[in-house]
């Protein structure tokens, strides 16, 4: 029995001593054209200099799997990529360290939305109006153009669920930017959302994916889409003739995150380190267009690339700021409600 | 030993030994299914125990505001609350010992009432709001820290909360919430959704059902009258399917319906239509894919039926005059209904909680319940509702079999 017991012992060492002896490093992002941006600007450089292997999961920011890890003490992701209101509800809740910023960089290097007790803003990201110009003979140049189906006939995509749905319904029925918030706080602003996406429920076409509306747009399905503006410069660059309209859009960041609990603390923090270098952060850049949060980033990059982002001056003079904490507080009634309107 | 002698036999010897022979037979038979009886024991009872205890299970807040919870016991909910559950409240928050506590009672009370959230985790972050002494003070420096504290529905949501039970969870699944004395209502119209769900959910899989019934049916028997060797590698091709991912097959189904897929262009050629039907994110994509996936279980019981049907019966009743649609329906039908019925049962079952062929296939009015059972699982991380919605479920397909026994009078066999 006790033999039996030792050697069970001596198997399980011998399982586990080579995955000790290899310092390994779980990187959680969102994959797509995302995801190839961040291999070649992080992964693959990081995997190099610190000899160090990498492995990449994608996922669909499903907090879930990162409650349920943290409650079972058994957290197997090291850095996670997560979106702002799930930042500031796990930071809240115990599901992400708090981190080391002595370890990562001068917090006055960051524009400061980046920066937080839990995460590293790691790009700006903005959700646009996109079309195909092989297809519209004039561009649509407001939210108000998206909800006319009479002088631009045909489906629209819409990405299911009721966040930038609802701030584009009201822009389109004529709130500025600056008030959206205010007004959708209200239980008037939040019932004037909802008929105004009524309005054009026909004739809309949700998405769910990010790869999901340049494939509407391509293939003729839809003639105006939301969209991730980072999928519709990659689509651009394979040759399609799709525009983005930056008037109404929405910007927002993606965060790096360390569960807690991760057993690779050290080298999440220097994995963080890097990808939040000026140098890292331009090379992501160039692969897909979302900005960088390092402001000294934007020195490295050229005219043309600098054009294409969300915080070029000239695309964001008219776009409005992801409110993450009113989404925080509303979002589950709201969501809630778009469930059920989505429904019916 | 003793049979071979010629000794009188001793009844009462006898019957105990044929008694302990018994016994170790039963032992025996328990013996060799303890391991499927471990297995359901571990891995389907105790899981879907613990579903059941999450659908009213409620401890956030009674966890971490008990004094207040004390304090708000004999509070009729409706007038001012008293200044001691400010006090309780300021004692309760102060006496947090990590802060993850802090943010899990703000989400629980936020699904509650919006803008929770930011209330409790804001007046967290600024405790010990000047340390007041008295609980009159601490209501003065609760409301003076944020206003909102003079609000009815935050008190009344940690009121309601302050007991570890709660049936709310149950209720919201099927559209019903308590109002804040707990009497039992109807939500508001435009957050109701669930019932409407459930049903859809009912409707979808009986379609489902029903579709594949009426195309396996001829196919099954047609396979049954093939000699075995045809017959075999025919079931091989039905098989053939089964054995690809399901997503695999979504993402095929994708290619063929899409607008300018190979559906609709063959319908364009033909002339059919002239422009492409919509036959994808609706219900007609959602009923074709599904139908694919789930044939196979309609096709093998019915199959396994008609084998053990002989031909005979047939030809002896058109042989004695009966037309063949009459021998059919009389003859030929009523011995394969053992078959119709299993797989009707498992196609239906199955379909129930189908989840990512809607969710890929299908439109926002085309979802089932499960999928808002991953929705709240994943995305709102609120398992209680999610294992609400899954006992709804649950329940109602037991329902359904139940009733399915009482109409067709038989046990469930898929042999």
């Amino acid at each position: 029995m006790k033999s039996k017991k030792l050697l069970a012992m001596a198997a399980s060492v011998a399982f586990t001593l080579p995955v000790l002896a290899q310092s390994n490093l779980t990187v959680v992002n969102f994959g797509g054209a995302n995801g190839v941006a961040q291999q070649r600007a992080y992964i693959e450089p990081f995997e190099r200099a610190n000899n160090t292997r990498i492995t990449v999961v994608a996922y669909n920011g499903e907090m879930a799997r990162i409650k349920a890890m943290v409650e079972a003490r058994r957290v197997t992701w090291d850095v996670v990529e997560v979106e702002g209101p799930d930042l500031s509800r796990g930071c809240d809740e115990g599901l992400f360290e708090k981190l080391d910023w002595s370890k990562i960089g001068n917090k006055a290097d960051f524009i400061p939305e980046a920066v937080h007790d839990c995460g590293v803003g790691t790009f700006v990201w903005s959700t646009v109006m996109a079309f195909n110009a092989d297809r519209l003979q004039t561009a649509p140049t407001s939210w108000a153009d998206f909800w006319d189906v009479q002088r631009f006939p045909g489906k629209r995509g819409m990405r299911k669920g009721a966040r930038y749905n609802l701030e584009f319904a009201l822009m389109a029925d004529g709130v500025k930017p600056a008030d959206v918030y205010r007004v959708l706080a209200t239980r008037e602003g939040a019932d004037r959302a909802f008929r105004k996406l009524s309005e054009l429920k026909p004739h809309i076409q949700w998405w769910a994916a990010g790869a999901q509306p340049p494939q509407f747009l391509v293939a003729g399905d839809v003639v105006m889409t939301t969209v991730f503006n980072g999928r519709i410069a990659a689509a651009q660059r394979e040759g399609h003739n799709l525009k983005i309209n930056w008037v109404g859009s929405i910007y927002d960041l993606d965060f790096w995150v360390i569960p807690r609990g991760s057993r690779n603390k050290e080298a999440a923090h220097r994995f963080i380190a890097f990808a939040s270098t000026p140098e890292a952060q331009a090379n992501f850049s160039r692969q897909i267009a979302y900005a960088p949060t390092n402001v000294h980033a934007l020195r490295l990059l050229d005219d043309r690339v600098l054009a294409e982002l969300p915080t070029a001056p000239a695309n964001a003079r008219e776009a409005l700021q992801f409110n993450i904490n009113f989404w925080a507080d509303q979002g589950e009634a709201l969501e809630r409600r778009f469930a059920s309107w989505a429904a019916q | 030993m003793t049979s071979s002698t010629f000794t009188p036999i001793n009844t009462a010897d006898l019957s105990r030994q044929l008694g302990r022979a018994q016994r170790r037979k039963q032992l025996r038979a328990l013996a060799l299914i303890s391991p499927l009886l471990i297995f359901l024991l571990v891995f389907f009872m105790v899981p879907l125990g613990s579903l059941l205890t999450r659908a009213v299970e409620n401890p956030e807040v009674a966890n971490v505001l008990p004094l207040t919870g004390k304090a708000l016991a004999d509070w009729d909910r409706t007038s001012a609350p008293p200044d001691q559950a400010f006090g309780a409240l300021l004692q309760d928050l102060g006496s947090i010992e990590s802060s993850s506590q802090a943010g899990i009672l703000a989400r629980r009370l936020n699904s509650e009432v919006p803008g929770a959230r930011s209330l409790v985790m804001g007046t967290y972050r600024a405790l010990p709001l000047g340390e007041p002494s008295s609980a009159a003070e601490a209501r003065a420096a609760l409301v003076e820290h944020d206003e909102r504290w003079e609000e009815l529905p935050y008190w009344q949501a940690i009121a309601k909360n302050s007991q570890r039970w709660t049936p709310d969870y149950l209720l919201a699944s099927i559209d019903l919430r308590r109002d804040a004395t707990g009497k039992v209502m109807a939500v508001e119209p435009e957050q109701a959704a669930f019932r409407a769900i459930l049903l859809r959910t009912f409707e979808i899989s009986l379609v489902v059902t029903v579709v594949a019934l009426l195309m396996a049916y001829p196919l099954a028997y047609w396979l049954s009258t093939l000699p075995q060797r045809k017959a075999n590698l025919m079931l091989i091709l039905v098989l053939l399917p089964f054995w690809t991912s399901v997503l695999v097959r979504i993402a095929s189904w994708t290619v063929l319906l899409q607008n300018n897929g190979l559906v609709n262009s063959f319908l364009m050629w033909l002339g059919a239509t002239d422009a492409p039907i919509p036959l994808l994110f609706n219900r007609v994509g959602v009923v074709i894919a599904m139908v694919h996936i789930l044939l196979p279980f309609m096709i093998l019981p019915l199959y396994s039926v008609m084998k053990t049907v002989p031909a005979n019966y047939m030809r002896a009743a058109v042989s004695l005059g009966s037309s063949p649609l009459h021998a059919f329906c009389k003859v030929y039908l009523p011995q394969t209904y053992a078959g119709v019925a299993a797989g009707s049962l498992l196609v239906f079952i199955t379909s129930i909680g189908y989840y990512v062929t809607p969710a890929l296939l299908g439109g926002p009015a085309d979802q089932m319940l499960s999928y808002y059972v991953a929705y709240f699982t994943n995305v709102e991380v609120n398992w209680g509702m999610a294992a609400a919605l899954g006992s709804v479920l649950l329940v109602a397909t037991l329902v359904l079999y139940s009733l399915y026994r009482k109409v067709t009078r038989s046990e469930l066999s898929l042999g």
